[in-house]
């Protein structure tokens, strides 16, 4: 499998009145076609800045992004406003977290999704109402041609989410970013959403990225698994390699505190004390130092750099569990 | 249940909240009303964390706030020692509900904006007109260094000034400040990032101990609720499906809902293959119940009686309920 989508020491950050704010912090990472691969970290840890710059969605002279982020070959910074028109959609699209706001709240959902066939596609209206309603079929909403003709506050959550994948899914993308696509859900709605886009990959043959905070959701979905802290990957593995020769402790920390359905239940949850770094600081120190149960002066005074361990596990930490 | 029956209900020990054929009905305007509530029974002990689990439009909100009786009830009552909170006039319930707090799932807005955090924490002595002023100052330390705060830093500032956990923490406080004997917790860790989630639930759990507090826990996270309850409360549809301890209900749930629900947590383990019984649809209208059982447009196990008798709670072992005509194994 080819590298799809190619990042290289990207790095964001923000102007703000509190000064530059670092949101990601030198992120490489290759997703190759087909692949399903899961992006996971706390509030702030700056994923979500992560996928928006990939999707070319951070532009503004308040923005200063440095690195490169080529898909299929191409700088998405180089394209302009036309070309990556082109970009989303075909190439990559994505889905969000609320549907709800997504989606447009005074046009009907029959004519939101077949506005972007008509423009993006050339289809006539009555070819668009018929890719509509295959494509709704597809994503498994219960009758799709009453659908079209709903808006999105008739719809239940789930169904929303349903109504953006089919839209997301419109001009065959070649991946799929989903930026916390279940966290509105339901358990039981967002085990549905889950098989459905785990259904959708392979029919497909998208690469799909999952943005969480849920190590549990990623964990039976997904290929590989970045971890992320205070705007960095702090660990990257394979998703058994990440939870059976887990190296960062800031990954350990994080399946700990994860109370399981499937445990008898202990004394205490372990949680993490502190709070997460600042994210305006320039670190000299290791992000995790002052939360971690195993650090050192050394993790006070430098900051550690990747270590690739082999077999596509690399992690930042001077002392990784089990030894290097 | 989706059915209804009070054969869960024991009387001693006496517990400290008692709830009977609870119904809270909204009006929705042109059609019938919506039985939010349906009928539900159910007694907290001295001690006992309950948590009331179902997905959301289920209930489990409106009753707690029933319980508070912070919304109307229909029909039914809250007996809390003895007293029927809904039989009292107004002077008679503001009298008893000190012994009832809720925190509730977003933190940040339930925090008075303008106040700092010292006057929010303090607000409820000053209004109960409890102790001399020394004394509420003091009272105000203790309970935010209880809940992992800091008094002199975080006294003076307001609650825009602190993240989601540190809120709650807050919440937790303030909630705890007349030294309530019943705490209802709707959602308190369901917006907050898992290692700050851990944290706040550590807290409840010592809170509990140390003011000798029942919990009512409301949730639509199973593995949440098994980590810290003591018994679970299943809910669909405003009616009750299933009662149990937590390793009864989670290894092996009688309801075929409690099943589903069980199932569809997902697990941070890539090695563990669960059997996945994912749950096709959604639940239906509250408006327009299914007859019978309320679950069964959605229970591969339903039948015939399903659909004309409503399943009535009752015991598979000691101390579990159900509420279903053909409970799994």
């Amino acid at each position: 499998m080819s590298d799809l989508l190619k990042i290289t020491d990207l790095a964001v950050d923000f102007d703000t009145t509190y000064g530059k704010l670092h949101a990601v912090r030198g992120v490489s990472i290759d997703i190759a076609e087909g692949e399903s691969v899961g992006i996971v970290g706390e509030s702030g840890s700056g994923k979500t800045v992560f996928s928006r710059a990939t999707m070319g969605l951070l532009r503004g002279s308040s923005v200063h992004r440095t690195g490169q982020i080529l898909f299929e070959g191409t700088e998405i910074s180089s394209l302009d406003s036309k070309q990556i028109r082109e970009y989303w959609g075909t190439k990559i699209a994505m889905i969000f977290q609320d549907p709800m706001t997504a989606l447009n709240p005074v046009r009907r959902i029959g004519a939101q999704m077949s506005e972007s066939l008509i423009k993006r596609l050339g289809m006539s209206k009555s070819e668009a109402k018929d890719r509509a309603i295959e494509l709704l079929t597809l994503v498994k909403l219960p009758e799709p041609e009453l659908a079209l003709e709903k808006y999105a506050h008739q719809l239940s959550g789930g169904m929303r989410q349903r109504v953006m994948i089919a839209m997301a899914i419109a001009c065959n993308p070649k991946m799929l970013f989903a930026d916390e696509p279940t966290t509105a859900l339901d358990v039981t709605v967002q085990a549905q959403v889950l098989e459905l886009l785990a259904d959708l990959r392979k029919e497909l043959g998208m690469a799909m990225v999952i943005i969480t905070h849920d190590l549990g959701v990623v964990a039976g979905y997904t290929d590989r698994i970045a971890v992320m802290y205070g705007g960095e990957i702090v660990e990257l593995a394979s998703t058994t390699d990440l939870f059976t020769d887990t190296k960062m402790p800031y990954t350990e920390a994080l399946i700990k505190s994860i109370p399981r359905v499937d445990r008898k239940r202990g004394s205490e949850l372990s949680s993490i004390e502190g709070m997460p770094p600042d994210p305006t600081s320039n670190r000299a120190s290791c992000g995790f130092a002052d939360r971690c149960p195993y650090a050192v002066q050394k993790c006070r005074d430098e900051h550690p750099q990747l270590v690739d361990a082999g077999n596509g596990h690399s992690y930042r930490c001077f002392f990784p569990i089990g030894g290097k | 249940m989706a059915g209804t029956g009070k054969a869960h209900l024991r009387d001693s020990p006496a517990p400290i909240l008692r709830v009977e054929n609870l119904v809270i009905e909204y009006s929705s305007g042109r059609s019938d009303p919506v039985q939010a509530v349906s009928n539900i029974s159910l007694e907290l002990h001295d001690g006992e964390t309950l948590a009331i689990i179902g997905e959301s439009g289920c209930g489990k909100s409106t009753l707690g706030k029933g319980i508070l009786k912070l919304v109307d009830v229909t029909s039914g009552s809250v007996v809390f020692n003895g007293v029927d909170i809904n039989t009292l006039d107004k002077e008679a319930l503001r009298q008893v509900r000190p012994n009832f707090q809720m925190i509730f799932q977003d933190s940040i807005s339930s925090l008075d904006p303008h106040l700092t955090v010292g006057r929010i924490v303090r607000q409820p002595l000053d209004i109960w007109n409890r102790g001399e002023e020394s004394e509420r100052d003091a009272k105000v330390d203790e309970l935010l260094v209880s809940v992992g705060l800091e008094p002199k830093r975080v006294k003076n500032r307001k609650p825009h000034e602190f993240s989601g956990g540190q809120c709650q923490r807050i919440s937790i406080a303030r909630a705890l400040t007349l030294e309530p004997k019943v705490l209802i917790c709707d959602e308190p860790v369901s917006s907050l990032d898992v290692s700050i989630q851990a944290q706040i639930l550590n807290i409840l759990q010592e809170m509990k101990v140390r003011y000798g507090l029942s919990l009512i826990f409301i949730s639509h996270d199973l593995a949440v609720v098994r980590a810290i309850s003591t018994r679970i409360l299943v809910m669909y549809l405003g009616k009750v499906c299933e009662i149990a301890d937590p390793d009864t209900l989670c290894d092996s749930p009688r309801h075929h809902y409690t099943h589903a629900l069980v199932s569809s947590v997902p697990v941070p383990d890539p090695t563990v293959h669960r059997h996945s019984a994912i749950l096709q649809g959604e639940p239906p209208s509250p408006t327009n119940p299914p007859s019978g059982c309320r679950f069964r447009t959605r229970c591969a196990a339903a039948t015939e009686l399903c659909a004309t008798e409503e399943p009535q709670l009752r015991e598979t072992t000691p101390g579990n309920y159900v509420a279903c005509h053909h409970p799994r194994d």
